[in-house]
């Protein structure tokens, strides 16, 4: 364990399944008239024993031991389909589905290994991979720009930049960081890191129903964030943007908070005269999850890459609030080969061929998840296709450089 | 059955060691340390007896930092008593540490089974388990992969190389040195662990009597030097596929 994400105290007031249907939000629940568009749009909705339409069914009926045992929640990845096509406008995704997980991941015969490995990783080491804390600003050294960290210069700053782990440790996310880190630079914002005393904001972990180790790295870090003066938060992780969004906030957390998509999206006015070199690519972009589906940014990411000269933006067939999740949310990051076992299909592969299918030559992403998940796709799927895959800042960054 | 778990805290590798200034040993500052693997493998195990024949577990451990913690996770997990061996003279020797955790495993007996690690980071000799059977004078079967008890003696399996296993009758009470359970450690929520640690009690016991002088003189404890590095080679995949050819043309590979 940690020396320093000690184990704490559950946040207070949570709703649970016990006490759900008398709250407001249950009542809501009850309102649900069984017309199955949550089953029909959700990604694994054809190998889902419960979807969110029989969940339903099956606690008001008072069945739902039997939703739990058969560890059905394992098959969702939180993509907020469900909940952004629910006609009741019921919750889903943000209340009824993270508690049945939760009480399903409890009552797991055997968690997944991949997924027990990660979980394990984040209490310890604070990042899924299982890297040392010791090296999560490793990456600075490679950025080409001064990076402030803020423990060696406790100086109060602008903008406290919540890096996230894959951005820290994952060879194509840190490509992700050194974009970034250029973009502040060009655009002249003061901004600094928590560079090793960040730990995960844990998000997939609460979502796929860990919820204890989400309370005590929720903790953890908002102590860091304790101990500096900024004036807004921003992250390169569209997760941890909704873990502070949304969750952070029971314990306190009430920073102005922004993701670098629709951060640099305010900036586009400053940034497009430095936008000097022509890119001259088709580009398909991917509405992740959490920053489409979830809070609505649809518009910001592509005001920023056809900012970009020479670039030239088709969609996808499924696009906006019709995207298909790459499979990499409520831990789904880490149930790859618990899918493939059961002979799912692979959602980034599902993803990656509408992608090719475009003619596009590069899938422009906003989620650290993506890349990694969306290159391995076009390797399996790809069929030798050139198609490359970036991060939205990559972009931005690529071309700044005349 | 009564299952006495010896646990122990080693280095944990992902963080990168570093030599203390004294040149003997490691730097405390920066280590961290973690349950022996193989040990996690003999709590899993034990818990896996208990599931299947009921009984007591209880973890015993030389005091070590972090240790509460894996104390409060095997109990999360299963086990029934936690108990630390406090007051141990620093820098133990793997033949005192055994002797000390003998005595201390002597002092909470009866137990039908004894099971530990076969080996840990920091005795790849796997002396520790053999030493305390025979200390205790309980017969000792090691590289354990599977146990099945009942009656005065247990069933184990025992791997060799070559993937060739051999199955053993041993009398009980015996020391068992587990080389993996017979499933992988299971996971154990965060809140589980959080509810134990607000309802359970760690016991201590004091480390009994002297540690035997050390028998071994740590000389010098260093990093590997670097002899030599790879080669990368550049350029177009058809260029480095030139390349490689004839490296190994060369070399007489081809």
């Amino acid at each position: 364990m940690s020396e320093s994400a000690v184990l704490t105290e559950p946040s207070q007031c949570e709703l649970t399944l016990d006490n759900l249907l008398e709250s407001a939000e249950g009542q809501k629940v009850l309102t649900c008239m069984q017309c199955g568009t949550c089953a029909g749009t959700c990604p694994y909705g054809d190998v889902t024993e419960y979807p969110p339409r029989r969940i339903i069914g099956m606690l008001k009926a008072g069945e739902l031991d039997t939703v739990l045992r058969s560890g059905s929640l394992l098959n969702c990845v939180a993509c907020y389909a469900c909940m952004a096509k629910c006609p009741r406008g019921i919750q889903l995704t943000e209340v009824l589905l993270p508690l049945v997980k939760e009480r399903t991941f409890a009552q797991l015969p055997e968690v997944p290994a991949e997924l027990q490995k990660a979980l394990q990783n984040t209490l310890r080491y604070g990042n899924p991979m299982g890297e040392s804390p010791r090296k999560r600003a490793d990456w600075v050294k490679t950025a080409g720009v001064p990076i402030r960290i803020l423990h060696q210069d406790p100086r109060p700053t602008d903008v406290l930049w919540f890096v996230e782990c894959y951005t820290s440790y994952h060879p194509r996310g840190q490509d992700n960081s050194r974009a970034t880190a250029k973009l502040l630079h060009a655009l002249g914002i003061d901004f600094a890191i928590l560079g090793n005393e960040e730990k995960c904001a844990t998000e997939c972990a609460r979502l796929v129903g860990e919820a204890g180790l989400f309370d005590t790295l929720m903790d953890y870090n908002m102590k860091v964030f304790g101990k500096y003066q900024f004036k807004r938060i921003l992250t390169s992780g569209a997760h941890a943007y909704d873990a502070f969004k949304y969750r952070y906030g029971s314990i306190g957390f009430d920073y102005p908070l922004e993701h670098t998509t629709p951060f640099f999206a305010q900036y586009h006015k400053q940034l497009k005269p430095k936008l000097m070199k022509k890119l001259d690519c088709t580009i398909t972009y991917h509405d992740s999850c959490c920053l489409g589906r979830h809070n609505d940014f649809y518009d910001e990411p592509r005001l920023l890459l056809q900012a970009i000269p020479g670039v030239k933006l088709v969609e996808m067939e499924h696009n906006r609030v019709n995207s298909i999740c790459c499979g990499g949310g409520g831990g789904g990051m880490w149930l790859d080969t618990y899918y493939k076992a059961k002979g799912y299909e692979r959602l980034s592969e599902r993803r990656v061929k509408e992608a090719l299918a475009t003619g596009a030559d590069v899938l422009a992403v906003s989620c650290p998840y993506e890349v990694s998940r969306f290159e391995d796709a076009i390797k399996t799927v790809g069929g030798g296709s050139k198609m490359i895959v970036r991060d939205v800042v990559e972009l931005l960054a690529e071309s700044l450089e005349a | 059955m009564n299952i006495l778990v010896l646990l122990k805290m080693v280095p944990d590798v992902v963080e990168e060691l570093e030599v203390a200034g004294d040149g003997k040993s490691l730097d405390a500052s920066f280590l961290r340390t973690i349950i022996n693997e193989r040990d996690d493998h003999a709590l899993e195990q034990a818990i896996l007896l208990k599931e299947r024949h009921g009984g007591k577990v209880t973890v015993v451990a030389l005091d070590a930092p972090d240790i509460d913690d894996t104390f409060f996770t095997a109990i999360a997990k299963g086990a029934d008593r936690a108990v630390k061996i406090t007051d141990a003279p620093e820098g133990l020797t793997t033949q005192s540490a055994a002797r000390l955790c003998a005595e201390a495993i002597a002092g909470l007996l009866p137990a039908d089974l004894i099971l530990t690690g076969v080996q840990a980071l920091d005795d790849l000799d796997g002396l520790s388990a053999a030493l305390i059977a025979q200390q205790l004078n309980f017969p000792y079967v090691g590289v354990v992969t599977a146990v099945s008890a009942g009656g005065p003696t247990a069933t184990v399996l025992k791997e060799f190389a070559g993937g060739v296993r051999g199955e053993f009758a041993v009398t009980l009470p015996a020391v068992l040195g587990v080389q993996a359970a017979e499933k992988p450690p299971r996971y154990v929520p965060i809140a589980k662990v959080r509810a134990v640690m607000k309802t359970s009690k760690i016991e201590t016991v004091s480390a009994p009597g002297e540690a035997a002088a050390a028998q071994i003189d740590v000389r010098q404890l260093a990093k590997p030097v670097v002899s030599s590095h790879a080669e990368m080679l550049d350029g177009s995949p058809e260029e480095v596929a030139g390349k490689l050819v004839e490296l190994l043309a060369q070399r007489g590979l081809l």
